[in-house]
């Protein structure tokens, strides 16, 4: 399909709309998913600013609760997720040594279905009642009961899902039908397989999901009684289908980023990747325990004893992998000749912050500490642990590392390297601080708190500003390498490997019109 | 390497084959929905009490251990109705059939129908709570400013685990006209300051 294009394509705005280049939608995700961070990162402002000292200052309850709950919407569907998809459309055809994507008029279509869901997303907030304010899980009786800003996020997350399920089809075509002759499934790249993985994910989750909202839009206007308890119905329905789709999700988010990982620290560390097939059967374990595990997000709600105890042990059973998974990128710095350019100290920096987020996770699984734990700030720090910790980081990581190929230029390594630092510090400085105001006792999604909390709560919101302060370098940095800046090498990297690295920086248009050889 | 035209089938052919999974997916999370009921029922869980018909044998009853049952009962906020247990707690043997009753009174200036929800806690003991008779197995019709006495009746069986020696059963009245509960506060969270200024019927009573 896609060789049947021309050589020259159309310019301007309708080069953007009709494109079926991966290249271009690649781009088009990105560039997408960093202006949901810039809205959902402005979001996340207003919630520590609030936060800056007890009782109430800027922002009512109710707006206060509208903001954790879109400020996750936007972060999750926003702008994690579409940004993975844009790394996906860019590195995956040309990392298997394809053209284009499989089905690349169906490629345009999952981005174009975004700048809408989006739109309705956000278009919620100036609602009559303001947006949803059940936070992002979204549990009845609250979500049934919002005005109709919920009814928009509900149709938001709805289109979402569609997006990401066509994104994930196409993934899955591309992989398994496209590689270049030679390429066995045991020879990919371990961002393609972490891809692939993701993607069974994504059509397995996002559907249930997709069945939940439905039902809670037939509860909300229909007259149905899912999870309406005056009809028979039972709101605790929603927080097992919810978190059957809930829990996969974060995996969906997380292992793209250790695919990054996987690619970066050996080019770094100047070795092969250690233990490459051992990397691919712990993914594909997470990717499978993900299913079974969903309910220790609701330990406190009242289950079986037989019940707690088996999702705490599968729970735990998770660390296993994803510790194979961690000592694997120790081992392969191991004795490496490593240098710390902008992207390995992401990727070094994101398999940190994940570590970290994973030990707060095993505390988590443990069912009788959960119930202390439950709904505090411990729980925010731990997911911000891995959620910005690694799957933001690895989203700058692999942006870094390959924006040189995308754009012929070299970035401005100083500039890099500050944005690293001062985002690793105001990270550090917003989150860290969570996990003793959480152990304390301090309830989530609340924008009052105690007096005694009040100087770890100012040490997060300076963190937080921090932050959000530092990406304006990486805006500046980002725009600066699309318009110039000394010219990129084909294999950038010293020690880089990969299809990838053959292609010319920047690439053609079309990767690979006739299939490389694969040793 | 496959030709380009059999390569685009191939595409197509795996596309409508993980759509069919997609599809699949979605009906599954619909059958959650049973499965989650069948589950409760089975295992007792998130407080479904257990139910039986008329004891024809009566069971032996266990003089030897006595346990304490609490009543409570809320009208929620779209019921305009005082609704509460005649009596707050009583003691029992297990094996023993015990009634109470509630009261429920209708504060509105219409017919109104309602349906009770019971939940047991602690969770676990639920399926040892047996109601035989309940005013929550059928709705409830009160004309304008009716009031009726609800019985339940039900007995402890003797499976209880030795530890537990409170039971609290607990009722939540709810209005079974979504139009109806919106009128009496049951409204959209975002509508809030509007109902407040129409508040027109006295506050829901609660029992407890």
């Amino acid at each position: 399909m896609a060789t049947a294009h021309h050589a020259d394509h159309p310019t301007g705005l309708s080069r953007w709309l009709f494109t079926t280049n991966h290249k271009d939608i690649g781009t088009l995700y990105l560039v997408f998913a960093f202006t949901m961070a810039v809205i959902g990162g402005l979001m996340s402002l207003v919630i520590r600013a609030e936060l800056w000292q007890p009782g109430l200052q800027l922002v009512d309850p109710h707006f206060f609760n509208q903001m954790t709950t879109v400020h996750a919407l936007v972060m999750i569907f926003g702008f994690a997720m579409p940004g993975f998809v844009g790394l996906a459309n860019w590195q995956i055809p040309m990392m298997i040594g394809a053209p284009d994507m499989a089905l690349p008029r169906m490629n345009n279509w999952s981005f174009w279905i975004l700048p809408f869901a989006a739109t309705l997303l956000i278009l919620g907030l100036f609602m009559p009642g303001g947006g949803p304010s059940a936070g992002w899980t979204l549990y009845p009786p609250l979500s049934a009961q919002g005005g109709i800003g919920t009814d928009f996020t509900l149709l938001s997350i709805h289109l979402l899902g569609m997006s990401s399920i066509l994104g994930s089809i196409n993934i899955i075509a591309t992989i398994l039908n496209m590689r270049a002759p030679g390429m066995t499934l045991m020879k990919m790249p371990m961002f393609v397989w972490t891809w692939l993985i993701t993607a069974f994910l994504l059509i397995a989750a996002m559907p249930v999901l997709a069945g939940a909202v439905t039902m809670l839009i037939t509860d909300r206007h229909f007259g149905t009684s899912f999870f309406d308890a005056a009809g028979g119905g039972d709101p605790v329905l929603w927080q097992h289908v919810f978190w059957f789709f809930g829990h996969p999700e974060v995996y969906i988010l997380v292992l793209p980023a250790f695919g990054v990982f996987s690619q970066i620290i050996p080019t770094f560390a100047r070795k092969q990747l250690f233990g490459y097939d051992s990397m691919v059967y712990a993914t594909a374990s997470i990717a499978f325990l993900s299913f079974i595990v969903w309910a220790h997000h609701m330990y406190t709600v009242g289950m079986p004893m037989a019940g707690e105890l088996f999702f705490m042990y599968a729970t735990m059973l998770i660390a296993v992998p994803t510790g194979v998974k961690v000592f694997n990128w120790i081992s392969t710095m191991w004795r490496g000749s490593m240098t710390f350019e902008t992207p390995m100290l992401w990727a070094i920096g994101g398999v940190f912050t994940f570590t970290i987020g994973g030990l707060s996770g095993l505390m988590l699984a443990i069912t009788p500490v959960d119930f202390q734990y439950h709904d505090t700030y411990f729980v925010v720090a731990h997911f911000h642990y891995v959620i910005f910790g690694a799957s933001v980081f690895g989203l700058f990581a692999a942006v870094y590392y390959w924006m040189p190929k995308w754009t012929g230029h070299m970035y401005n390594e100083t500039l890099g390297k500050w944005h690293f630092w001062l985002t690793m510090l105001g990270f550090t400085l917003t989150f860290f601080p969570q996990h003793f105001l959480g152990l304390a006792g301090m309830p989530r999604r609340i924008p009052d708190y105690a007096l005694q909390f009040t100087e770890f709560n100012q040490w997060s919101t300076v963190g937080a500003f921090m932050t959000i302060a530092a990406q304006f370098i990486f805006f500046y940095l980002a725009i600066k390498c699309m318009k110039g800046g000394e010219r990129a090498t084909d294999k950038v990297w010293e020690a880089a490997d990969g299809l990838e690295w053959t292609l010319s920086s920047p690439p053609p248009y079309h990767s690979f019109t006739v299939a490389p050889k694969f040793k | 390497m496959t030709a380009p035209r059999d390569r685009t089938r191939a595409n197509r052919r795996l596309a409508v084959k993980l759509g069919v999974i997609t599809v699949a997916m979605f009906a599954f999370g619909y059958a959650l929905a049973p499965m989650y009921d069948l589950m409760c029922q089975a295992f007792g869980l998130n407080g479904k009490t257990g139910r039986i018909a008329q004891q024809t044998v009566p069971a032996p009853v266990d003089n030897t251990r006595t346990v304490t049952v609490e009543f409570t009962g809320l009208a929620t906020s779209g019921l305009p109705w005082e609704f509460r247990p005649l009596v707050k707690k009583i003691e029992v043997h297990p094996g023993e059939t015990m009634g109470v009753k509630y009261l429920a009174r209708n504060l509105a200036q219409e017919e109104i129908t309602g349906q009770a929800i019971p939940s047991v806690s602690p969770g676990v003991s639920a399926t040892h709570f047996k109601k035989i008779e309940c005013f929550c197995f059928t709705q409830q019709t009160l004309k304008p400013g009716e009031a009726r006495e609800m019985p339940v009746q039900f007995v402890v069986d003797a499976g209880l685990d030795k530890d537990v020696h409170t039971i609290t059963l607990s009722y939540s009245f709810f209005n079974t006209n979504k139009l109806s509960a919106k009128k009496y506060g049951g409204a959209a969270l975002g509508q809030v300051e509007d109902t407040a200024k129409h508040h027109a019927h006295p506050t829901t009573a609660s029992g407890g």
